[in-house]
């Protein structure tokens, strides 16, 4: 108690102001806002990345930029959404929310934390800069195949560099993670009262510290191939191309979990919150994420099908791929008995997590199709590729950020968000992303390959209304701009609670929460009513 | 500031005020990457660059870590906060651990698979026909598919020459920093120090041997990072193993240091065990290398 008395006035107003305070802070909070507006930055990057591509295939033959130009735009797309956008988008969630659900007084290592975050911007400068160079921007795809991307120009060695940096700063905020959440937890706190968000994330950061280190080193390998004279990729010296495509995948299978895990958690808060009942089935979704995790570091080859395996690869690969649908069905099924039979009420959040369930099903539904070996013969790197990946991405872990984020930002900000502007988000959204991927699975089963600027006239129909859905939805995301920024400005007050179906500690704290939270632990009887 | 701390030091988890270290880690190394990349590009202003970047982030680390050994030894870090470095530190290494499977993946890869494959292993008949039917499977690689571009090596470096002497040292090193650990928990300074300043030497010389043993792989014996996929792997396996005992040198050196000027106590060492646990890593890391890529 009196050591309780003695803390309370340390801490205050230390901070410093202006540009200072973000340059070096240590608060989880300022951090965590940080890393959101650094992603939201990056995904209008990335989107007029996107643009160009849908403005470019709008109509067959080449209209608006040169075929190397695009390239690069759909390599860097790709780069910018993934390492940019997504996965900055969850650690700067996992920062603002992780200590508040675990009732800690910050992340347990706050200086680390700052550091994770201020490698990004360096680390993007790097890889955005390569735009302006001689020999352009890389253009061998996000997943720098070789001997392709050892044509890259100039640009190379950063875009090696940028990888390495980006990889730093996702291992060192994966450390801090799981530091925090297996040493910061207030006393009560067992694993298993754990939300499922801040279980979804310890998963995601052992993927993280487990796959991209691997990552680093297959970019190393690219790098001493190029200018050290070592044939790693070569099969003149006895390496082999495709060799970089097991280590790059093993690394990469793993990556697509870590992109989708935090958006299940995302999914597992707000779905109970505004169906007004408990999660269905809390532990069989630990044991389905663990599973998941488990499962991703085996499937990796399902992605080189078509580049020549032996046999009984082929046969394990697919086997072990299609496996996955059996702990992603246990998430689907136990959200939707979530909702049977409750009291649902449609809130910009519950829309998006709604949508979310729906349309990230769909791309796990083509998934499977993908993963059958002898179907994706027929499907490799064709458009129904991309289409499978951007259901999963796009309308599974954007959409799950975007219900994530009006979810949490009355608590984030201390106001309402304007529900009319975000139901428009919602509804344009949701039929734009649909009127864009959802043809790109007929252009892709008709034959029309990926990467590629112009192609052949039968595909113009369906590549125009993609394209047209491309430009509402890029168009649409203006709508959440305005309204993160109205809400951040002002608007209705809210309440601790903010929803009427919220159970959880963020929820015990005022709207926004003050700089230090928890810097005494909360008793154990909030823990057990934040329960559900 | 550093005062309001100290009455709740133990009562509260210490959350360090606001700081500059990391903010310029991540500036020096921007640096050094641009440094890095314009002298791959042959840019005359790289390696200035380079040196700057590196000059920065020596200053930053020096910095940073000089507020942790003060902030440690003013009796900031209680139990608690030493389990959040503990956590730290073995994930840091499982993460480089990770790091070499990438490598050691490449290694065994090539052995079984694409090596065997070009000369026709599996149901790669075709394969070898076609793009270099004369090539033979082999391990070490010296003969390669072709000539062109690369540098055939004469030999390979045999495991029991100096990797098994370098094999003794890191392994006596692995056991002089263990009797200096247990110096330290019986309040033994002597053998503290004796212990870690034998550690330091044996990894010296591990270093030097090494670099000695690569002067000879080039000039004498033709193996380089261009002598195909065997020097590659060989390079790379023991050109990061090799980086990592020098970077752990210098960890237990300055630990020395530390060590020299009175610092740790029995019971509060976590800088000590951190970096012993990073030298029993790179021992381990060895042991695999002098298996897989010495010995078999």
């Amino acid at each position: 108690m009196s050591t309780a008395a003695a803390h309370h006035d340390e801490h205050h107003a230390h901070h410093p102001s202006g540009i200072t305070r973000w340059l070096t802070t240590t608060n989880h909070k300022d951090i965590g806002t940080m890393y959101l507006v650094f992603s939201l930055i990056m995904f209008f990057i990335g989107g007029a990345m996107a643009m160009i591509i849908r403005l470019e295939l709008f109509q067959p033959g080449l209209q608006w930029v040169n075929p190397q130009f695009f390239n690069s735009m759909t390599t860097m797309h790709a780069l910018v959404m993934i390492f940019g956008a997504v996965m900055p988008a969850w650690t700067g969630f996992a920062n603002w929310l992780v200590p508040l659900m675990i009732g800690a007084p910050d992340m347990a290592l706050p200086r680390l934390n700052n550091w994770s975050f201020w490698i990004l911007p360096f680390a993007f400068t790097l890889l955005l800069s390569t735009l302006f160079m001689p020999g352009g921007a890389p253009a061998g795809g996000w997943t720098m195949y070789p001997p392709l991307v050892l044509q890259t120009g100039n640009a190379f060695p950063f875009l090696i560099f940028a990888v390495h940096f980006m990889g730093a700063s996702s291992i060192a905020g994966a450390i801090n993670i799981i530091a925090t959440v297996f040493n910061m937890r207030a006393p009560g706190m067992t694993l298993m009262k754990l939300p499922l968000f801040v279980w979804t994330w310890i998963i995601t950061a052992f993927l993280l510290i487990a796959s991209i280190p691997v990552l680093a080193g297959a970019v190393t390998m690219l790098l001493t191939d190029k200018f050290f004279g070592t044939s790693f990729f070569s099969a003149a010296g006895g390496g082999d191309p495709v060799m970089f495509q097991h280590i790059f995948w093993f690394f990469g299978h793993p990556e697509v979990y870590i992109l989708i895990l935090p958006a299940f958690g995302i999914a597992s808060a707000i779905i109970p919150t505004f169906a007004r009942k408990p999660l269905f089935g809390y532990s069989s979704m630990v044991y389905a994420s663990a599973s998941i995790a488990f499962l991703s570091f085996i499937v990796w080859a399902h992605h080189m099908f078509t580049v020549g395996m032996p046999l009984a690869g082929e046969l394990f690969f697919m086997y072990a791929t299609v496996l996955i649908a059996v702990p992603t069905g246990v998430k689907v099924f136990n959200w939707v008995a979530t909702m049977w039979q409750s009291s649902m009420t449609f809130e910009t959040p519950m829309l998006f997590a709604i949508a979310f369930v729906v349309l990230f099903t769909i791309g796990g539904f083509s998934g499977l199709m993908l993963g059958i070996t002898p179907v994706d013969f027929q499907y490799h790197d064709t458009y129904f590729v991309v289409a499978h990946f951007h259901y999963v991405l796009v309308t599974g872990a954007v959409y799950a950020l975007i219900a994530g984020t009006y979810f949490w930002l009355p608590k984030w900000t201390g106001h309402m968000y304007s529900e009319t502007l975000g139901k428009w988000h919602f509804w344009l959204s949701t039929i734009s992303v649909n009127v864009l991927f959802f043809p790109q699975h007929f252009l892709g089963l008709a034959g029309m390959p990926r990467r590629i600027p112009d192609y052949a006239v039968q595909f113009a129909d369906w590549n125009m209304v993609s394209s047209i859905g491309g430009f509402v939805f890029g168009l649409s995301q203006i709508l959440f701009v305005v309204g993160i920024v109205k809400c951040a400005r002002g608007g209705k007050q809210a309440t601790s609670q903010v929803w009427e179906g919220a159970h959880g500690l963020e929820w015990t704290l005022s709207s926004p929460p003050p700089y230090h939270s928890f810097s005494t632990p909360p008793a154990a009887a909030t823990i057990e009513g934040g329960m559900r | 500031m550093a005062q309001a701390h100290a009455d709740t030091a133990h009562a509260h988890y210490y959350v360090p005020d606001s700081s500059r270290w990391p903010f310029l880690g991540s500036l020096s190394l921007f640096i050094c990457f641009i440094g890095g990349a314009a002298t791959l590009n042959d840019s005359p202003l790289g390696s200035s660059i380079l040196g700057a970047g590196f000059l920065l982030l020596f200053v930053t680390l020096f910095a940073w870590f000089g507020d942790v050994i003060r902030e440690s030894e003013g009796g900031r870090y209680g139990q608690w906060e030493d389990v959040s470095f503990r956590m730290g530190m073995m994930w840091f290494i499982f993460s480089e651990v990770m790091f070499f499977a990438a490598f050691f993946g490449a290694l065994f890869y090539a052995r079984v698979l694409s090596v065997p494959w070009l000369s026709g292993a599996g149901a790669e008949a075709a394969t070898h026909e076609f793009l270099w039917p004369s090539f033979l499977a082999d391990w070490p690689l010296l003969k390669l598919p072709t000539d062109y571009g690369f540098t055939q090596a004469k030999d390979v470096i045999p495991a029991w020459g100096v990797p098994a002497v370098n094999t003794a040292i890191l392994l006596t090193s692995g056991v002089t920093v263990t009797w200096a650990h247990w110096g330290l928990k019986v309040n033994k300074r002597g053998h503290l120090i004796a212990g870690l300043a034998l550690t330091v030497l044996l990894g010296c010389i591990f270093v030097y041997l090494q670099a000695e043993e690569y002067g000879h792989a080039y000039h004498e014996l033709g193996l380089t990072l261009n002598s195909g996929i065997y020097g590659a792997t060989f390079f790379l396996l023991t050109g990061f193993h090799g980086f990592h005992v020098t970077m752990g040198t210098l960890m237990l050196f300055v630990i020395l240091l530390r060590c020299i000027k009175g610092h740790f106590k029995p019971e509060h060492h976590f800088a000590f065990e951190g970096v012993a646990w990073y030298w029993h890593f790179v021992d381990v890391v060895w042991i695999g290398l002098f298996i897989f890529v010495y010995m078999i």
